[in-house]
């Protein structure tokens, strides 16, 4: 039996530009044989639990790089919630420093991957932790 | 060295490509091309300065990014900095700034002065320059999408403080293909984004003529994962894309060529560094005096800000990124460029502090006055390695950029989504190299410490109650403008925009009456539509 490939949407949260990271982090997914929809730039919290939903995947993955993580995820928490996603695995990767790493996991993120993470951690912690 | 010792040592290759051999002599100088296109400082092709005596005339200015929080902050932050002997100003905007929107609009929740100031209409220019002398000051606006209202913003401001805008220096940024590669501040497609640019550069050749309205940035496009080499080629095409836009309105070249400017990135191998820029002066002098058939030096001159350079510095070992920085200026100055910018060791964690921003200053301060690197022009001049590496690099950008018109010119890649895929795929390449420790990061993949010996670092503090302040001060200013004057100016901006004039003349007019960043852009875009990202892998 072939194990049923995982699939990742990978949204840029917000009105931050800084793309480079999140382009890195979507192919070493797809190298390591992940489904990745990448939304691109500008999302808002609705667009990305209605793109979540509607492509129906495992994981969902924010990059911040521009320090609005937290206002983001606290809006983000409940619209993935309603739309019966709370069992899927949440991770957020980006310039976050440690002091909010505690207030990102109480809002359900599981994954936290600042600067600095490396990809195959990445890539073996979503192999491990998805439903 | 005999061939036998030569291959006997280990193999270097720099980051754009080119084999570095162990030593280097007159000959490979002669075999790379010769030392036939160096010349003096300050006399084509420029390879070694722009200017005959560069920083023994006046050293190169100090320009550390800058702003945050609302414009009273920003304002206060200016002066120490100025108060710190920084010698011009560099001016960071928030995100809803940057991508055309107002304070209080949805889309700017939470992002409100919290990457640069905030600004919705000229009152925040007016509260941000406050008490600062523009003539003594130049101001550089870090602003692309939105920097027709900037620039509007800015001149306004001169003339109602009294400056005689024929004399007012100053720059933006406003490279706008640079933003759909790297950065992403755009709003519109990409053709009428680059009218626009089109328009702010024939708009000030008219208007305020020492103004440069343009700084074309390679520098994100490197940060985004191109070479040193190609960070030249692609900043250079986009350069001649808006060189080609305003030549099509009949402008000629030598009377809007002298001001534009660039900005470019600084890190990595410090000899690649140097060459790139000296092969890069070098370059542009050509191109536009082949090329452009430009007559004045002035318009052939790489007038540039080297920044060092973010995407050198580490989260790893913050404090080693002070000493990362100080190359970064040490190589800024070796090259000649006229404007520097250092990255602060704690970039990689948050918006700088008042702290790190000082430290920043003081190591530029200290290569002038202590070091000597503003006494003698061009002082790696005559080496056989650096002009050797420098006639290689400016032969490989000139043969990017053949690839580039070869495949249709950078508009037509941009919009595509070509170069993002390209740039993408190589800081893929690059970050598996890292990792894999074939490419060497000091406290990343060697020496490294143990993660509780990390030092924390301070936080630059985001004040909450910034947002409602600024929020407050947007409503004030809409509620005591002339809201006739502010509608007929939109209408006009609106009218101008669809029958393709320019529509700088109605956008000062809409910035004079305190119309905002945002309604701007919605008469564009009510235009032109906006810009979808071409997602490509």
């Amino acid at each position: 039996m072939s194990e049923r490939r995982i699939k990742v949407v990978l949204a840029k949260p917000g009105l931050d530009g800084h793309d480079q990271g999140a382009k890195v982090v979507v192919r070493a997914l797809m190298d390591a044989g992940m489904e990745v929809i990448y939304t691109g730039l500008r999302q808002t919290p609705e667009a990305v639990a209605r793109i979540a939903l509607d492509e129906d995947v495992d994981v969902i993955a924010l990059s911040s790089m521009a320090a609005s993580h937290l206002p983001f995820c606290e809006r983000l928490k409940p619209l993935l919630e309603q739309a019966g996603l709370g069992d899927k695995l949440w991770v957020i990767g980006g310039n976050l420093p440690k002091q909010d790493h505690a207030r990102l996991r109480e809002l359900g993120f599981k994954g936290i991957f600042p600067s600095s993470s490396k990809l195959d951690d990445i890539v073996q912690f979503i192999r491990e932790n998805v439903q | 060295m005999n061939d036998r010792l030569q291959s006997s040592v280990r193999p270097v290759v720099n980051e754009s490509g080119i084999e570095i051999k162990p030593v280097y002599t007159a000959r490979d100088v002669a075999e790379s091309g010769g030392d036939g296109f160096i010349g003096m400082p300050g006399e084509y092709p420029f390879v070694r300065g722009i200017h005959p005596l560069m920083y023994r005339h006046r050293p190169y200015t100090m320009r550390q990014y800058t702003g945050f929080g609302n414009p009273r902050d920003t304002n206060e932050r200016f002066k120490y900095l100025i108060a710190n002997g920084q010698t011009g100003l560099n001016v960071a905007f928030d995100l809803p700034t940057q991508i055309g929107i107002d304070s209080d609009d949805p889309l700017a929740v939470g992002e409100v002065g919290r990457v640069g100031m905030a600004v919705d209409s000229l009152r925040d220019f007016e509260i941000a320059f406050e008490g600062i002398d523009l003539d003594k000051i130049t101001v550089s606006l870090t602003i692309n999408g939105a920097a027709p209202q900037l620039i509007a913003m800015y001149l306004a401001l001169a003339e109602k403080r009294g400056y005689d805008v024929k004399k007012l220096r100053g720059t933006a940024q406003n490279d706008i293909l640079k933003e759909f590669v790297g950065r992403g501040t755009w709003i519109y497609p990409v053709k009428p984004s680059v009218k626009l640019v089109g328009d702010t550069i024939e708009y000030c050749a008219q208007v305020a003529p020492k103004y440069s309205p343009l700084s074309v940035c390679g520098y994100h496009i490197r940060e985004s994962g191109a070479n040193p080499v190609q960070e030249m080629a692609y900043g250079f095409c986009i350069a001649k894309a808006y060189a080609d836009e305003v030549l099509a309105r009949g402008l000629p070249i030598d009377e809007f060529a002298g001001r534009l400017s660039f900005k470019f990135n600084v890190f990595g191998n410090l000899f690649d560094q140097v060459c790139k820029f000296r092969a890069a002066r070098g370059l542009w002098a050509k191109i536009m005096k082949e090329q452009y058939g430009a007559k004045d030096p002035g318009s052939m001159w790489l007038r540039m800000i080297a920044g060092g350079g973010g995407g050198g510095l580490t989260y790893e070992q913050p404090e080693v990124n002070i000493v990362r920085g100080a190359y970064y200026a040490l190589t800024a100055a070796l090259a000649g460029c006229q404007t520097t910018a250092l990255c602060c060791y704690d970039e990689a964690y948050t918006i700088p502090t008042e702290y790190a921003q000082r430290i920043s200053l003081r190591t530029m301060q200290l290569l002038i006055e202590e070091m000597g690197l503003a006494d003698t022009v061009d002082p790696l001049a005559g080496s056989y390695y650096v002009e050797t590496l420098t006639n290689q690099m400016r032969q490989d950008m000139e043969r990017i950029m053949a690839e580039v018109d070869a495949q249709g010119g950078i508009v037509k890649l941009v919009a595509a989504g070509e170069i993002q895929a390209k740039v993408s795929a190589q800081a893929y390449a690059m970050q598996r190299n890292v990792e894999a420790g074939r490419f060497r990061k000091v406290g990343v993949n060697c020496y490294q410490v143990d993660e509780t010996e990390e030092r924390e670092v301070a936080f630059h503090p985001y004040r909450e109650e910034d947002t409602r302040m600024q929020i407050e001060s947007l409503n004030r200013v809409r509620g005591e403008r002339d809201g006739t004057r502010v509608k007929e100016a939109l209408g006009r901006l609106r009218a101008d925009a669809a029958a393709e004039r320019n529509v700088m003349p109605a956008i000062m007019d809409a910035v004079k009456a305190y119309a905002t960043v945002g309604e701007i852009t919605n008469e564009l875009v009510a235009v032109y539509g906006r810009y979808r990202e071409p997602i490509k892998f």
